[in-house]
């Protein structure tokens, strides 16, 4: 018999080894899986993870579109695992994020067609404000009433989805659109438009402000007093209010701070690489960024890596749909046995296994 | 607009139909709380017991194997969550979100063949005698077997939870762990027990949106009926007869706004269409504001015996 011993302090080592093994686990599984669907496993495996990045037809394609994935995900990802660092839940990433496109397009088309060189800021901080109302929504319940944020966040994803449709089809519908649902193109709206800031690479601004994120979370956490707060509420709860850290006050941080950056992802992608506010221009980012929150260890620079990751599976899964006919399904089912794989893995982090030993009665 | 048109009877009936997938799913997830495990990952046993039913009901043209493979198939998913959640200790809320998005992933995966294809119908049982009472009739007595089967769960439920030597030793199980397992009663064994039948509940809720209420199957049809049957699992306060009552309130919510939309009411159909999950929120701070009575003890804390 395997006995789980606990370990006094979680081992860093597993910490970090968890996620690689995790990956490994995961394409394993996922090999199983399409050999299962009649493709070759190892042909899939090495479409989704190698052939986007060196292919030679498809690498000079992919490669930039990597960044563009990422960005949203390490956005949203930074930003939730704050919360999920002190115990704080906030599951509605994709709400915060759909409301902090539509405030923020909302902006820039309403000064179209501006040429402005402000427009664009004032339209990254409409995003920004857009999303943390939102999430304001569940933190303020949370601390007036006790209200579970997990519930109350979900359920404001369903309310955003219908207000996007709402928009997409009426206030923000493209007036010379010929009665088509959907904004104006931000493509042909330059002052408004998130380009490229070197042509060519997929570094747009909003790729800037995940890279931004990540570096303040990490002095965030590891210098600030407010970071030391958050790691403290979630680690040993108890303490924290011995140490005076105000509940309302964390809880409110980290869900503003987490929606304002859901907020911000979704106004870089719709002013650049979806383009207009469509009735599904989003793309579900706000609950994968959450398996990008775990399998980065909540840890600033994991999640970087991490969304990197997670981008190459989706561009890789695209490949794989066009190339082998892999169902776009798998893919989704492929990142979701990857949170499993990390999740039940993780035990090895805070226990240690014992083979158990007979011993005299006590 | 004519709101005449609305024929209240016809507006009960329906609601009873509305309620059964929520019913089933909250009253399968408030065991599992009462044993102690907050399984979050109720939408996705439910999209999976949706397309499980749909896909063995279409290929043997029969909706109750369908209903039996959804059971199985939501308890099956549901042992996944229980042996991470209970054996490899990992976080509940992470694992039950897990659950969600793998369940969403699978459910496309094996729903893609059986898009547009239309459900074998459930034939309805008129109840004899009953049926044929004016008003009460119709709306009661003149429904799919399903639906009875829920009630009949629910009565079950409340009576194992509270008038049975099981059903004490579960609350036990979830009130105080730790002296559940001093008084030698096998906490991971009961909590187990506990999420299949959550899972197989779930299971069945699914699968009577895609087999009865709409009935084909769509990609993400469940669309966030698991967390509303969660927020009801609260709103009861982990009673069976008030997790009847929430799923009953809301079922009309949900009826009523589709006969408004139906109706023409001066209102954007997104405004009747978001208003259940406004309508949840309302609900769920209503509870939160007279404290959350009722809860658990160990809800949510993973258990592991030292000795």
């Amino acid at each position: 018999m395997i006995r789980l011993e606990k370990r006094p302090q979680p081992s860093k080592l597993w910490a970090t080894m968890t996620p690689v093994l995790a990956v490994i686990a995961t394409m394993i599984a996922g090999g199983i899986m399409f050999w299962m669907l009649g493709k070759d496993p190892f042909e899939a495996i090495r479409t989704i993870f190698w052939d986007p990045l060196f292919h030679e037809t498809f690498g000079p394609y992919s490669r930039p579109q990597l960044l563009v994935k990422a960005a949203p995900l390490i956005l949203i990802a930074i930003g939730l695992s704050l919360g999920f660092r002190a115990g704080i839940w906030n599951i509605g990433a994709e709400g915060q994020y759909i409301m902090g496109a539509i405030c923020g397009a909302a902006v820039g088309l309403a000064f179209y067609p501006s040429e402005s060189i402000l427009l664009f800021p004032a339209m990254v901080l409409a995003g920004a404000i857009g999303g943390w109302a939102w999430a304001m929504i569940p933190g303020f319940l949370k601390v007036k009433f006790g209200t579970n944020e997990i519930l109350v966040s979900l359920m404001l994803v369903y309310v955003a989805e219908n207000l996007l449709a709402s928009v997409s089809q009426g206030l923000l519908k493209n007036p010379d659109g010929m009665g088509f649902p959907g904004s104006r193109n931000f493509r042909d709206f330059p002052a408004a438009y998130n380009t490229d800031i070197i042509e060519g690479t997929g570094m747009h601004w909003g790729v800037a402000a995940a890279f931004i994120a990540v570096i303040l979370a990490y002095i965030l956490l590891t210098r600030h007093m407010l970071g030391f707060q958050v790691r403290l509420a979630g680690e040993a709860p108890r303490a924290a209010r011995f140490a005076g850290v105000n509940p309302t006050r964390l809880v409110l941080f980290c869900l503003g701070t987490s929606g304002a950056l859901a907020g911000l992802a979704g106004l870089f992608e719709v002013s650049g690489p979806s383009g207009q506010v469509t009735i599904d221009f989003n793309s579900g980012y706000g609950f994968t960024a959450i398996i990008v929150a775990f399998l980065g260890r909540l840890h600033p620079v994991g999640i970087l890596l991490a969304g990197l990751l997670m981008a190459l599976t989706y561009i890789g899964g695209e490949l794989a749909q066009l190339m082998l006919g892999l169902p776009g399904a798998a893919i989704q089912m492929f990142q979701g046995m990857l949170m499993f794989f990390l999740l039940a893995m993780d035990m090895l982090t805070h226990y240690r296994l014992r083979l158990k030993r007979p011993v005299a009665a006590q | 607009m004519d709101l005449g048109q609305i024929n209240p009877i016809l507006l009960l009936a329906s609601l009873m139909v509305a309620a059964t997938p929520i019913l089933l799913a909250a009253i399968g997830e408030a065991v599992v709380e009462k044993s102690g495990v907050l399984n979050l990952g109720v939408e996705g046993m439910m999209i999976t017991g949706a397309v499980v039913g749909f896909a063995i009901g279409v290929n043997t043209q029969t909706p109750a194997l369908g209903f039996v493979a959804a059971a199985v198939a939501g308890a099956a998913l549901s042992m996944l969550f229980g042996l991470l959640v209970l054996y490899l200790k990992s976080n509940q809320v992470a694992t039950g979100l897990g659950l969600t998005l793998f369940g969403l992933g699978l459910s496309a995966l094996i729903g893609k063949p059986y898009e547009g294809i239309k459900a074998p119908t459930m034939a309805k049982w008129d109840i004899p005698l009953l049926s044929d009472i004016p008003v009460l009739g119709p709306i009661l007595f003149k429904h799919d077997p399903m639906v009875y089967v829920s009630l009949i769960i629910v009565a079950a439920t409340w009576y194992v939870l509270t008038k049975t030597r099981a059903g004490l030793i579960l609350r036990g199980v979830g009130e105080n762990h730790d002296a559940a397992h001093a008084l030698g009663y096998k906490v991971n064994r009961v909590r187990l027990i506990a999420i299949a039948f959550g899972g197989a509940c779930a299971g069945l809720g699914g699968a009577y949106i895609s087999l009865v209420r709409v009935p084909q199957w769509v990609e993400g049809m469940t669309a966030g009926a698991g967390w509303i049957a969660l927020a009801i699992v609260v709103f009861a306060s982990w009673r069976p007869w008030r997790v009847l009552l929430g799923a009953y309130l809301f079922g009309g919510i949900t009826v009523l706004q589709l006969n408004l939309q139906a109706a023409g009411v001066a209102l954007p159909v997104e405004v009747l269409a978001m208003s259940p999950y406004v309508v949840t929120i309302l609900v769920l701070v209503g509870i939160s504001f007279k404290g959350n009575h009722g809860a658990p003890g160990s809800l949510g804390r993973s258990f592991h015996a030292t000795h």
